[in-house]
């Protein structure tokens, strides 16, 4: 069963991407995997492990289902101050 | 209550300090970030700093509160840039306000080390070679 999600692309990640946001079904069983397969889409360089994960603005676990309508952002490693 | 801002314009600290300021208040401790002109050997012409929003400001909001709960302190704010920035431009702030020094000092020390390493704010830094990266440290 597949989901239709939004997903967030910031910093790095946009830049690769070629895009801030994208919407899409997902059949993916979990966040961890939804990356796996975005990033081999895009060809992101930064591995899962260097990633937190957000699902509507509050950070998720990457064990996490995607669910329906839900918006995801795959956060990169912060540099602000 | 909103203790943490974003801020995408150039913002007066002086108003920030005044708001924090009371009879209560024995110590004010503050922070100030600013935009150098060098980073990693490189040498730096500008930044733009890009946040995830939503999740920027709730994390900052959270970061506050654990300061508050943390420390015995009367209040405490901090207010980071986005957008553009140019050399010598302030990109990020922090107040905390106490009856003595060492919370207020603490607090700003630790409400500045949790947002660089919390808060999803990220730093594009332009080189005055030409090249210019997104920093994504660790």
């Amino acid at each position: 069963m597949s989901v239709r999600v939004t997903v967030l692309y910031f910093a790095s990640l946009r830049d690769v991407a070629g895009l801030a946001s994208e919407s899409f079904d997902t059949a993916a069983p979990d966040l961890r995997v939804l990356y796996l397969e975005l990033r081999a889409r895009h060809g992101f360089a930064l591995p899962v492990e260097r990633l937190r994960v957000a699902v509507d603005g509050a950070f998720a676990r990457w064990e996490d289902a995607p669910r329906a309508g839900s918006e995801i952002a795959f956060i990169p490693p912060v540099s602000g101050g | 209550m909103a203790r943490f801002a974003l801020s995408d314009t150039p913002f007066d600290v002086a108003s920030l300090r005044a708001g924090l300021l009371d009879a209560r208040v024995g110590a004010y401790a503050s922070f100030e970030g600013w935009v150098r002109d060098h980073n990693d050997g490189r040498a730096v012409d500008g930044l733009r700093y890009e946040a995830y929003a939503a999740l920027a400001e709730r994390e900052g909001e959270a970061i506050l509160a654990e300061a508050m709960a943390r420390f015995p302190l009367l209040d405490a704010r901090c207010v980071h840039r986005t957008g553009e920035l140019a050399l010598g431009e302030l990109a990020v702030w922090v107040g905390a306000t106490s009856a003595h020094r060492d919370a207020a000092f603490a607090a700003c020390r630790f409400i500045i080390d949790e947002v660089k390493g919390r808060v999803p704010i990220w730093k594009h830094e332009r080189y005055r070679d030409g090249a210019a990266d997104w920093l994504h440290p660790g």
